[in-house]
């Protein structure tokens, strides 16, 4: 493990404390704290999981049998991008399959993983994004993009590869 | 106890003085937003200022028509309400600059008109008689994409929270509950079970605590009617939750809302804190002595937890797997204490009954099922998005209607209904009246009320592989059927789609399907084999074609395909020659060209290069 990085860690686990402080009392507490700790780190680390498990004193064991189970918990670090691509039944009579296609090739991603290596974006297939008049939809960290095609979503990728995000919201694919 | 008619007469006369003013609403649920909405709304706002224009601009939830989204309505004051739908920024600055600067409608643009209490303007379709609206019957989306969702005073304007003063000032409990059940109000989450009677258990259950439950983990994929309403009309949810509270005498509430769903944990969050604000939720409601707080509990994306079981392990904090019932939640729930659990449209219809009576709401509908029932349409549609009909309507309807029939000219193959649970129901059956018991005959389900509708292009044993997959990743793992089961069940289908289907596959099947259904632990299992066992029922001919022919009809599963050179079309252009990867096409320039079967990999990369559409599966 390189060690250039301390400081910045201090920092976080400073905000995990705090977040222990508010929940220390709350009963069904732990998914609310595994989201909250996963907002700051960008995954459940393992000295977090170990901390969380000190102080609300649930045994690791507990808390790594819940990250498991839901979709939403990650125990690898994730790429600064999360690309969430819906895999529901619209989007796949509407050619979901093809843009999840595009989307691996442009990424580079090979089968089995969804992490490019540079740690710029993570691809997330996911059920159903609730805009299924919209299909095919993909969700770009909190924008939302639909009526996909194939060739639309390397120009979208574009947009966040860079460092400026100003370009938001969902543009209205060509459609 | 204090009464909001004061509120009400202050916030009308401020919407009277509104109405006044020209106003620019823009759609910006999800779908709104996915559609460019942002854009219109930017490009509007900057065309107003630079043009001096003077109007209100105001975001609404989703008005059920997504096919037409971007949505841009503009009122005039003294005139009706024009719908201008498709847009792009470039149109909205256009439809700005004629409707508002020289008051010209922009006849282009405009999808339709409200005419109620005006002169109707020639040339432009009334909305109500728009074949997507005339045969709906708006209850639970009566307000979705007409009020602007984050502001309690436009949900109060509109008989918001009529309901819950009725009921505190003049029902008991036992009272309300007999109406609820005289509506014969069933829930709208899938399993159809009687509200009044869920609502009854709970309330006979001896305890000093109880708990309110609300399933907003719309997890069936094609299904967003809750989105809509959660995005949309989020006080008419808090409203139902705290009837609920009342009657079966709770004071804690929990909506469990999937966490792909960001934009409603918003609006529901500002919601809760709105309606605290003004003494309607929280400590001594409108002095009544009756307290209800809400919580948010975001779920973690797990498919299971839409079971009521599961979803309170859930909330708990624990792994959100089911168990079994009895006891039921109504006896023993969140916490080890009575619950009552419902979804969200069924929620929703909650105040709209109490305020216009049971009588009112069991005059829609068949003889087993009341009211109206929310239906996302998608899929190969003309017209996608939520239409809410009265219960009853025929399929034909709904498809063909409503949503308009069958994009691009092509043949209607299936409907699948109820999500991954439910079944498909093909051409002969589409007048099947749509109400709970019916579908059930068919071998499908209302479910949350999710329409996806196929062509000719769908392959149904890809799609029920598609679902097993689903339900397979899903599954929770704790009961061995549906752990096991479904996994060998797609084991079979995986390989029937690749081509290695063997002749005993539909026995086995048919087999291991019974058998999950009868012996899974929740509805989950119980459920999962139901695509498979819909499409062996109705479109067998397609399984057979796969395994005894190694032939795909509708050419989508990959291995059983032969590309094929129309020799009459082919000009020789060399173009498929040169990006076939695998050097698989033949042939001298100039002259038709052809396909090594034995060597091509069936990318389908020589049909997109093709200009001639020489190139097809067969």
């Amino acid at each position: 493990m390189c060690s250039c990085g301390e400081e910045v860690k201090d920092a976080r686990y400073e905000m995990l404390e705090s977040i222990l402080d508010n929940y220390r009392e709350t009963t069904g507490k732990l998914i609310p704290v595994l989201q909250e700790t996963q907002e700051i780190f960008g995954y459940l680390p393992q000295d977090a999981i170990r901390e969380i498990s000190r102080v609300l004193r649930i045994p690791a064991s507990e808390i790594y049998g819940v990250a498991t189970f839901y979709g939403q918990f990650h125990l690898k670090p994730r790429g600064k991008n999360i690309i969430k691509i819906c895999t529901g039944t619209a989007c796949h009579v509407r050619g979901g399959g093809k843009v999840l296609e595009a989307l691996r090739e442009s990424l580079g991603l090979k089968d089995g993983v969804n992490t490019t290596d540079d740690l710029q974006f993570t691809l997330d297939p996911v059920a159903c994004l609730g805009a299924c008049g919209m299909a095919p939809v993909m969700m770009v960290n909190d924008d939302v993009y639909g009526r996909l095609e194939p060739k639309d979503v390397a120009i979208i990728l574009e947009r966040y590869k860079t460092e400026e995000t100003e370009e938001k919201g969902g543009q209205g694919c060509v459609a | 106890m204090r009464s909001l008619n004061e509120q009400r007469m202050m916030v009308q006369k401020k919407q009277d003085e509104q109405d006044k003013r020209i106003k620019i609403v823009i759609g910006l649920g999800t779908c709104g937003i996915a559609a460019g909405g942002n854009k219109i709304w930017e490009a509007v706002e900057s065309e107003l200022a630079l043009q001096g224009l003077q109007a209100d601009m105001v975001s609404t939830g989703c008005i059920g028509m997504c096919y037409a989204e971007p949505i841009m309505e503009v009122f005039v004051p003294g005139e009706p309400r024009v719908i201008y739908g498709n847009l792009t920024p470039e149109q909205a600055i256009e439809v700005v600059d004629l409707h508002l600067g020289k008051s010209e409608i922009c006849l282009d643009y405009a999808i339709a008109q409200d005419p109620r209490g005006f002169e109707p303007i020639p040339y432009i379709p009334d909305l109500f008689q728009t074949p997507f609206y005339e045969k709906q019957t708006k209850t639970v989306l009566g307000r979705c994409g007409m009020i602007d969702p984050d502001n309690i005073e436009d949900y109060i304007a509109r008989d918001g929270y009529v309901a819950l003063e009725k009921v505190l000032s003049t029902f008991g409990p036992i009272e309300l509950i007999e109406e609820i059940k005289n509506s014969d109000l069933r829930g709208r989450g899938g399993g159809g079970f009687p509200t009044g009677r869920k609502w009854e258990a709970a309330y006979q259950s001896q305890s000093d605590k109880k708990y309110v439950v609300c399933n907003a983990d719309e997890g069936d994929p094609g299904a967003f009617m809750d989105r809509s309403v959660l995005e949309g009309d989020p006080h008419s949810l808090l409203e139902g939750m705290a009837i609920c509270g009342y009657a079966i005498g709770a004071d804690e509430g929990y909506i469990y809302v999937r966490a792909e769903y960001p934009l409603a944990i918003k609006r529901l969050k500002k919601a809760i804190s709105d309606a605290e604000a003004m003494g309607i939720l929280g400590k001594n409601i409108l002095d009544s002595g009756f307290d209800f707080t809400i919580h948010i509990t975001a779920g973690a994306g797990a498919f299971v937890c839409g079971e009521e079981t599961a979803l309170l392990h859930s909330i708990e904090g624990k792994r959100g797997m089911p168990r079994v019932r009895p006891p039921y939640p109504a006896q023993s729930g969140l916490w080890g204490q009575p619950t009552n659990i419902n979804n969200v449209e069924t929620y929703a219809n909650i105040a709209s009954i109490v305020r216009r009576g049971a009588g009112w709401f069991a005059s829609m509908g068949t003889e087993n099922s009341k009211g109206s029932k929310v239906f996302a349409l998608t899929g190969k549609v003309k017209r996608t998005g939520l239409a809410e009909v009265p219960i009853g309507i025929s399929l034909r309807e709904i498809v063909f209607d409503i949503a308009g029939g069958i994009q691009d000219n092509k043949q209607y193959k299936a409907v699948q209904i109820g999500g991954p649970s439910g079944g498909c129901i093909p051409e002969s059956l589409l007048d099947t009246p749509v109400d709970y018991d019916s579908l059930l005959e068919l071998g499908a389900m209302m479910g949350s009320g999710g329409l996806v509708v196929m062509d000719e292009s769908t392959c149904m044993v890809d799609l029920a592989r598609y679902f097993l997959t689903f339900t397979q990743e899903e599954s929770c793992g704790k009961c061995t059927p549906c752990r096991e089961g479904t996994k060998r069940m797609l084991e079979i289908l995986q390989r029937i789609c690749e081509g290695d289907g063997k002749p005993e596959d539909i026995d086995t099947l048919e087999r291991l399907a019974r058998v999950i259904k009868s012996t899974s632990l929740c509805g989950l299992g119980q459920s999962a084999p139901n695509p498979v066992l819909a499409t062996l029922k109705y479109f067998r001919s397609e399984y057979e074609a796969h395994i005894y022919d190694k032939r795909c009809l509708a050419g989508v599963c990959k291995n059983l395909l032969l590309f094929k050179i129309d020799q009459e079309k082919c000009k020789g252009c060399t173009l498929c020659k040169n990006v076939c990867p695998v050097d698989a096409i033949k042939g001298e320039r100039k002259k038709p060209h052809y396909i090594d079967e034995e060597k091509c990999i069936r990318c389908g990369t020589c049909i997109s290069k093709c200009t001639f559409d020489a190139i097809y599966r067969g």
